[in-house]
This record gives structure tokens, sequence and C-alpha cells, in this order.
């Protein structure tokens, strides 16, 4: 607590705090944006979205070992979640659609579970961090200093966001999707291959998530166990801003972002996941408690 | 005639209970944790299966009475017997204070909200217990020597934990035969059908959460001593292991029924001891794959496909997640 005193005599560290977390934010709504996408379309909650954030770090991790520079990584990783994404539908989450919400859930827990320990067995649970050879970045005499792999993690955010909104409003498939989501029904009616539809929408977010996940261990580190952190800030950033909501999710994953770097200043980085996650329950329990007013409950 | 030979089930299970560690003494800890993973089958099954509100965080307050019963030990000053049976029974009231604060506000979330909320739950309560100076922070705690055999030390931890699972089973037993228990098979079905028909859906959402938090926290106590020591994540929140198996081990067994929660955690803990070790570090990964396999496929578990094979044609109705509203 004692740097909650240190925050007040140097309110200049704020800014610091707001534009970090600013930065790191637009990460965390991409991987949300991912998993709204997921929810939207097929009514599924992916658990495993975490962990698919966490191999896509791993594949950009063990190219740059090879040589390969991390920003170039990126598309890699993005193209090998892909890939493996489609897998995983062809195999399991095909069979899930469409069926109760506890079956969906501990299906892609399991999923979730699968994948974590796999990459303990085969990455070791040591934490792998990535130079990404990018300076800092000060302002007002060094009183600020951003890091230059954060700018970069945002912009590139961004890019991956743009690109998905563009691909999502204007081509063929992107159609078929959101029309898919509007109403799976009538689209399979009108000749919409859904099945096609799922399996393409599924392999875009494990594509997203890898994109991140590259951006993450260029940000911080990679180690097996991360991904249910970032399931859980997508599912709470999803939960916030809502469905289909895209600025919306930009929105709440800067405020995210912003929190936790505050959080994790002021209560030390031990509390740090502890407060997300509390930070988690108090948003549900808040927001149903809005809507109880009326007699209604979160959907 | 059913009740009978269901009687006579109990207590033919009840007699090997007693019997069991001194036919197999070698295996005495094993056999007290399978009526552990009962324990854990059955008050899971009795919010998740019977009302339909599927917690992940359980394990929550099975960590809550491993802490409290382990701080009595440690800080009342009392001699070994009257630390740990207090303690124990504090644990039981500890999970249900938790339980009843709690339950108000998070049961009032439904579906897969309330699924993560509780998931959320239990890493938080884990992560603040392995900061916590207090409790022990991440290094745990050790707890006091049991004055007696080694012999004898196994042999009481597993009457102990065979007399609370039995509580617990007979306890579920009774409550889903009440209009209590009808009433949360309804919330389970429709729950605003439920509220309109005059159920105090909250109430009862609240009561069976504090059965199961009480049962939960009483075996905590007795757990914490038999293994010794409390490793915050490994033991007392162990929401990878424990808090994972509840809920897959009432799945497999058939979630919603009353014996399924008992044949699915022998069956889990059995296949455990015996085949578990052979896979050298894997384990982890196959219990990622059972979970899916189990949950695509087998989704009423060993109860609802032995009712099939019994009844064809008879579709299983209330028992079954896989058709129920959404």
């Amino acid at each position: 607590m004692s740097n909650l005193s240190v925050l007040i005599e140097a309110p200049i560290l704020l800014v610091q705090l707001v534009v970090s977390g600013i930065l790191v934010g637009a990460i965390f709504a991409l991987v949300a944006y991912g998993m709204a996408l997921v929810w939207g379309v097929m009514n599924i909650i992916n658990i495993a979205q975490g962990e698919f954030v966490m191999l896509g770090g791993y594949v950009v991790f063990y190219l740059a070992g090879a040589g390969v520079p991390p920003l170039l990584g990126i598309p890699i990783a993005a193209a090998t979640m892909f890939a493996l994404s489609f897998a995983l539908y062809r195999a399991v989450i095909h069979r899930i659609v469409g069926r109760d919400m506890f079956v969906s859930i501990l299906a892609t827990f399991g999923i979730s579970i699968l994948l974590q320990q796999l990459a303990n067995q085969l990455f070791s649970a040591d934490i792998r961090t990535l130079s990404s050879g990018l300076p800092s970045l000060s302002f007002d005499n060094g009183m600020i200093s951003i890091a230059g792999v954060k700018v970069v993690g945002f912009v590139a955010a961004l890019v991956v966001g743009a690109a998905l909104f563009l691909f999502l409003r204007h081509t063929r498939i992107g159609r078929a999707i959101r029309a898919t989501a509007q109403n799976a029904r009538a689209a399979r009616v009108l000749g919409i291959d859904t099945d096609r539809v799922y399996a393409t929408t599924f392999a875009l977010n494990g594509a997203i998530c890898g994109a991140a996940g590259g951006l993450v261990a260029m940000t911080w580190f990679v180690q097996p166990y991360l991904g249910l952190t970032y399931t859980l800030r997508s599912f709470m950033i999803v939960v916030a801003a809502g469905l289909g909501n895209l600025p919306g999710v930009i929105v709440a994953g800067s405020a995210l972002g912003v929190l936790e770097e505050a959080a994790g200043f002021v209560l030390g980085a031990e509390y740090q996941t502890a407060f997300i996650f509390l930070l988690l329950i108090v948003l549900l329990v808040g927001r149903n408690l809005l809507l109880w007013r009326q007699r209604k409950y979160l959907r | 005639m059913k009740r009978r030979s269901d009687i006579a089930l109990l207590a033919g299970i009840g007699v090997l209970g007693v019997v069991a560690p001194w036919i197999a003494p070698t295996i005495v800890t094993q056999l007290a944790f399978l009526w552990l993973m009962i324990l854990f089958a059955v008050t899971w099954d009795v919010n998740g299966g019977q009302m339909g509100y599927n917690s992940f965080g359980n394990v929550f307050f099975f960590g809550i009475g491993v802490y409290v019963c382990a701080l009595i030990q440690r800080n009342a000053g009392l001699p070994y017997y009257p630390a740990l049976f207090i303690g124990t029974a504090l644990g039981g009231l500890g999970g249900l204070v938790a339980a009843l604060a709690l339950g108000p506000a998070i049961l009032g979330i439904r579906g897969h909200y309330f699924a993560i909320a509780t998931l959320g739950l239990s890493i938080v309560a884990a992560d603040v217990a392995s900061a916590w100076e207090y409790i022990g922070a991440a290094s745990g705690l050790t707890l006091p020597q049991f004055p007696g055999a080694i012999g004898d030390r196994n042999r009481f931890f597993y009457y102990l934990l065979f007399a609370l699972a039995a509580i617990t089973f007979l306890a579920a037993r009774a409550l889903y035969r009440t209009r209590l228990g009808l009433a949360m098979n309804a919330i389970r079905d429709n729950e605003d059908k439920a509220e309109a028909m005059g159920v105090h859906t909250t109430r009862t959402k609240v009561f069976a959460w504090c059965v199961s938090a009480f049962f939960l926290g009483a075996a905590g106590g007795p757990v914490g001593n038999l293994v010794g020591f409390i490793d915050p994540r490994d033991l007392a929140f162990a929401g990878a292991t424990f808090g994972v198996w509840m809920v897959l081990m009432a799945v497999l067994g058939g979630k919603g029924t009353l014996w399924g929660p008992v044949i699915g955690a022998t069956i889990f803990h059995v296949t455990q001891e015996l085949f578990w070790t052979y896979l050298l570090g894997w384990q982890r990964v196959a219990m990622g794959l059972l979970i899916v396999v189990i949950v695509v496929f087998f989704p009423t578990g060993v109860v609802g496909w032995l009712s099939r094979l019994r009844h064809p044609r008879k579709r299983l109705q209330s028992t079954t997640i896989a058709e129920s509203a959404p």
C-alpha cells in the first residue's frame, strides 16, 4: 500500500500507468474480440481461449530462436493457430455446437487443460522471454518511460482488429459469419453452409489469439499456465461490453489494462491476478443486480 | 421392495467401509481418499446436478475448511483431539458461512456466468492464500503430529473421512426426498417457472449451496491432517486437481442422480490409483483428454447409460443434460 502514497506524491506516474494500461489493453481487447466472435456466432464460450494465446506465444518464441524476427513471426503464429483451431473444430468443437452450455464449457475447459499440460510437457514450465530489441521511449525528462514494444503491440493489435473488421464487413464468408450470428436457421435456409461458417469462425478466432499470443510473448513472457488469466480477462471484457460491440470491447479492454497496471503498482504483483478475478466476480454480480431490478438476469 | 434392496445395499457398503482397513491395511490412505472423492462428487452434485448450478469453484469451501481447522489447531492451544474435532466442525461452519454470505449475490447469476464466476472465486482464494503471510503464504502450513502410531494415524483419518462421506451421502439422499429436493430439481428444469409456481428460488439455492459447503468444509480438516502439510494451490484450493475432479466424477457417474456421483468417484479414483503412475507425468494431459471425451460422448454418465440399457425406448428426461433448456 505504500506505493499508493508514491502515486499521490508523483501524479506523473499515474500518466505512465494509464498510457501503459491503454497500450496493453489493446492486446486484451483483441483476444476478447475473438471470444465475442465465437460466442456470438456459435454460442460457445471458449475456455481454451487463453491457451490459444499461450501457444501463439510459443510459436513466436521458437521462431525467434530460429532467427525469424518477432514481428514476422506473428503472421506465422496466426496461421499455425488457424490450422490448429480448424483441426480442433473438426475433431471436437463441431460436436458441441448447439448443445447445452454445460457441455460446451466443460469440453472447452478440458481442451484448455489438455493444451496447457501438453505445453508443460513439451516446452517445460520455464518462463520464456523474448527480447524485442526495441528501445524504451522516455518523456518528461525520463519521468515517464514506455516500453517501445508496447507501442508496437498496440499498433499491431489495431491493425489486426481493423483487418478483422473489414473481413467481416466486406468478404462473402465474413458476411456469412454475420448472417449466421443473427439467425443460424435462416442462414441455412438461404443456402449458407453453417458448418463451414462455424469452422471458419473458430479457426479465425484461433488466428486472432495466435497473433495476440505473439504480442504477449514480445511484451511480457510465455509460460504454459498463463492461459486462464487471458480467458477470464476476455470474458470480463465481453461481459462489460456486450456481444458484437467492437468499440465497447476496445474501451473495456483499455479500462481493464489501466486498472490492472494500477492494481499491480498499488497492491503489488502477487495480488494482481487475484485482483483481476475479484473484479470479474464484482462485475458479474454488479451487472446482475442492475438487471435484477427489472426481474431479469444476465444471459 | 425397492426400498428394502436400497437399504441392504447401503448396509453392505457400510460394512465394507468398516472392515476395509483390516482387509487391505496397505492402502488405507488411498481408501481414505476414495471416501473423500465420493464426498466431493456428492457435494458437487447437490448444486451442480440436482439444481443445475454448475459450480467450478466448490473447492473454495474445501480450502476454507482446511485452513480453519489448521488455524484452530495452531492457535487455540488445545490438546490434539479436541482441537481436531472442534477445527473440523468449525471448518464446516466456515464453509457454510462463506456460502451463506456469497450465495445470495453469486447464485443470482445463471448459466455460463455462474460457472465462470465460481471458477474466478476459487482462483482468487488460491492467490490470496498463497500471498497471505498469516496462513503461511506460498510456503504452506505444517500440521501438528498425530499422537500415536503411524498405522493408527491413517486408520483414524480413514474412519473420520468414511464417516463424513457416509453422513454426506445420507444427508443428500434425505434432502432429495423432501420438498426442498423437488424445488431444487424444479430450479434446474426451469427457474422462472419454478419461481412463478411459488418456489423461494433464492432461499432454496442458498440452502443447497450451504449443504455442499458445510460438508466440503468439514472434510477439509481431516484431509489437511491426513496429508500433514497444507499447500495453498496443491491441497487447499487445488482447482486444477480436486476442483476439476469434482465435476468430472459427477459427470462420469451421471449428474443429477443419487448414485451417479458415488459410482463416478469410485471408477475415477480406482482408475487413477491403478493406471495413473504408468503415465509418467502425462497424467494431466490424459485428464484433459478424459474430460473432453466424457463430456462430449457420454454426457449422461454411467447411470444414464445403464438406464438407457434397461429402458431402451424411454428417454431420460430431467437428468439428461444434453437436452435441457439453455
